[in-house]
């Protein structure tokens, strides 16, 4: 495959303050890795904000932005990323215009995702910190084993519906499934295995549809709070949303939590 | 990871040299798929460094060594893999060539490992539509194992079957492969004893059973009408490119798969698709049931020779669909029932159905990780296992109807999809002609 040639930073430093330094690659036809390598060539040399052209599948976008000093950037994908965007993300804000791939945010540590669309399966895998907001729905296994510790306590939040198997094995967060479309959740084995968290689901679900160990509970003030508070993010971050924050915190929402943080417990106890 | 790398570098530290090293390190997923961190290397003098940006913004480490005697290591970069699967097709029934499905299959690279690429593809041989067009792979350790194997399958074809042409499948030599078996295609018609009522496709298919059984280092890879498999060892990619797949052949129906192989050997005749007659199977996963399934269909006559998984999935497609005449959403249960669970909370009449289909069907059960494309003759299905471990996506565009294990796959050769989705687990997406046109030759 032809490697294509990068193109430069558009404006560096010698040009102006170095808030604003921005650059833009083109990613037609260019590598998971060479797309990774430019990222973070960008990010040391002091790129405050990059976009991505012409994205199609490259994977792993975002991930290997660790630097000891806390370097920040913001990334804008344009296209479709590919999986495990975001993975590892070290407090960067990753946006994508278009559809994101499996695995979004894996085992992210801060930063926060946008996805304008919609994204696939183990959206939110093994994320411990950080904000992930989806416009539109998302795949099998969301939120699949999403943990907190102390200060971090990672957020999801999916503006449309999610599949089967959402918060699988969750041991921390907050998991937020708007179903703006009001299309009522029909997904299955939600919670399955839940030990941790918190699920918020808008309108209503069934008993049959939800794992064994989860409690279905209405929601009290401590919980409109905080869906007031990721509500009134999510609506900013897509102000084409056609549903106001009125509207959507007006309508009834479900807590899903687990019944034990230790269902296992005495499974392997003689 | 870096603070290894490092220290790593300042192991033997000579006097300071002027330069400073800007790393990149390519692999990260060092914890997760136990990979090594392969760094390289970018040479700046200090002068360069100061009138570039402040010093704080790079990653920097001093030169610990001479320029000279910088060793280089060789670290295993491992492959994250999986298979891909992709199909194609126009329900219109008009036909185009197999330049898009390559480059859509080029773009999951990485999900293979270059020990299998395959193709089906489907009205591709118009001028012969009559005939089932059988591939023959002619393997074997010579040139004069595969003209032996070669001369007894003619032998055995000359018995059975009327010929009514046949040559070597055309292939670019200068296509680097490993191993290319002799590969050659007969377009025939069954001799069927008038006084027999066994069906054609019975007869085809036992006839195929036996050479692929019985005649040494000959494999008969895919058996259908006015269809064909190309499938062998190496990047689909590159298999699309040996047999000209881009130039030589229009179709209404392709599909692919990318290899990486994890249970079974790679060899030309285990490359996907598995087909028989009409009906091809690409697939993404493994089959942790094959030994039932196996057993239940060798009583039914099919011999797994193959040395794959996948190859049940084929033959219980054609028990079920051809003999049985089971429409696919009934198949779809067979293959990936539902779990008890399910089916206990079920309306009284739906559940005694499935519950019929799991007792009388259990050991077509397929278990373990799939997402599977099958091919029929006018008809692409996608179907997953019950819990989609396996990733398909579907698309449409107009007339276009697409499965895909990723979605930028689909979106590189047709940007503007009218929908995008991922199907349930379970539950089969159908993609069918709108008319079968008749192909002008």
């Amino acid at each position: 495959m032809a490697r294509a040639a990068l193109s430069e930073p558009l404006i560096n430093s010698d040009q102006a303050g170095e808030e604003m330094m921005a650059a833009q690659i083109d990613a037609a036809d260019v590598k998971t890795k060479e797309l990774n390598d430019r990222l973070r060539e960008l990010l040391l040399s002091g790129a405050k904000r990059v976009s991505i052209r012409n994205v199609c599948g490259q994977r792993y976008i975002g991930t290997r932005l660790y630097t000891p000093q806390g370097l920040r950037m913001e990334i804008e994908v344009f296209g479709t990323a590919g999986n495990d965007l975001a993975a590892f993300l070290y407090g960067h804000r990753i946006a994508v215009h278009g559809n994101a791939q499996d695995g979004v945010g894996n085992t992210m540590d801060a930063g926060e995702v946008i996805v304008r669309g919609r994204a696939g399966d183990v959206l939110g895998f093994s994320m411990r910190g950080g904000e992930i907001y989806v416009r539109d729905g998302c795949g099998y296994r969301a939120a699949l084993h999403m943990k907190e510790y102390e200060g971090k306590r990672p957020v999801l939040v999916v503006g449309g519906r999610s599949q089967d198997f959402l918060g699988e094995y969750m041991a921390g967060g907050v998991v937020i499934v708007l179903d703006l479309a009001g299309e009522s959740h029909d997904a299955h084995f939600i919670g399955t295995g839940m030990h941790g968290g918190v699920i918020y689901l808008r309108g209503s679900v069934e008993e049959s549809q939800v794992g064994d160990q989860v409690e279905i509970s209405p929601v009290d003030d401590a919980d409109r709070a905080v869906l007031a508070d990721y509500v009134t993010r999510f609506l900013e971050r897509f102000p084409e949303t056609e549903v106001t924050k009125e509207e959507i915190l007006a309508s009834g929402f479900v807590r899903l939590t687990p019944r034990s943080r230790r269902p296992y417990g005495n499974l392997y106890a003689y | 990871m870096i603070s290894r790398h490092s220290s790593h570098l300042e192991g033997d530290r000579p006097p300071p040299a002027p330069f400073i090293i800007v790393m990149n390190l390519s692999q990260t997923f060092s914890n997760t798929y136990n990979t090594f961190i392969k760094p390289t290397f970018r040479l700046h003098t200090i002068e360069s460094r100061r009138n570039g940006e402040g010093s704080d913004r790079w990653m920097e480490y001093r030169i610990i060594m001479p320029r000279k005697r910088r060793t280089r290591r060789e670290l295993y970069t491992k492959e994250i893999a999986a298979c891909s699967i992709f199909g194609a097709m126009n329900r219109d029934g008009d036909r185009f060539t197999g330049e898009g499905v390559m480059k859509a299959i080029a773009n999951m690279h990485v999900r293979g490992n270059g020990l299998g690429g395959g193709f089906a593809a489907y009205g591709i041989y118009p001028e012969h539509r009559d005939c089932y067009a059988l591939h023959l792979m002619f393997t074997g350790p010579s040139p004069q194992a595969k003209k032996d194997a070669k001369k007894e399958f003619e032998a055995f074809l000359s018995r059975r079957f009327d010929l009514f042409f046949d040559e070597e499948i055309p292939t670019d030599e200068a296509v680097p492969v490993r191993d290319p078996p002799l590969i050659w295609r007969y377009f025939v018609l069954p001799r069927i004893d008038p006084a027999s009522e066994e069906e054609e496709g019975d007869y085809i298919v036992r006839s195929i059973m036996e050479v692929n059984g019985k005649i040494e280092n000959a494999y008969i890879f895919s058996s259908g009408k006015n269809m064909g498999c190309f499938k062998g060892v190496g990047y689909p990619e590159e298999i699309g490119e040996y047999f000209m797949l881009d130039r030589t052949y229009r179709a209404h129906t392709w599909t692919v798969h990318g290899r990486f192989p994890t249970n079974t050997q790679a060899w030309w005749g285990g490359a996907h698709p598995f087909s028989l007659l009409d009906t091809t199977i690409v697939h993404n996963g493994e089959i942790s049931s094959y030994g039932t399934n196996r057993w239940y269909l060798e009583m039914y006559g099919y011999a797994c020779t193959l040395q794959t998984d996948t190859e049940v999935i084929a033959y219980a497609a054609d028990l079920l669909m051809r003999r049985q005449r089971l429409p696919i959403e009934v198949v779809a249960k067979i293959l990936a029932p539902p779990i008890w669970n399910s089916i206990d909370r079920m309306p009284e009449k739906e559940r005694r159905l499935f519950t019929t289909l799991r007792m009388v069907y259990g050991p077509l059960l397929m278990n373990g990780p799939f997402a599977v494309i099958i091919g029929q003759t006018g008809r692409m299905i996608g179907l997953t296992d019950r819990i989609r471990l396996r990733p398909l996506t579907a698309a449409t565009s107009g007339e276009m109807f697409y499965i895909s294990s990723e979605e930028a796959s689909i979106r590189l050769i047709s940007p503007h999809l009218d929908r995008v989705w991922t199907p349930n687990g379970g539950e089969p997406v159908v993609g069918e002609l709108y008319s079968m046109r008749k192909d002008q030759p």
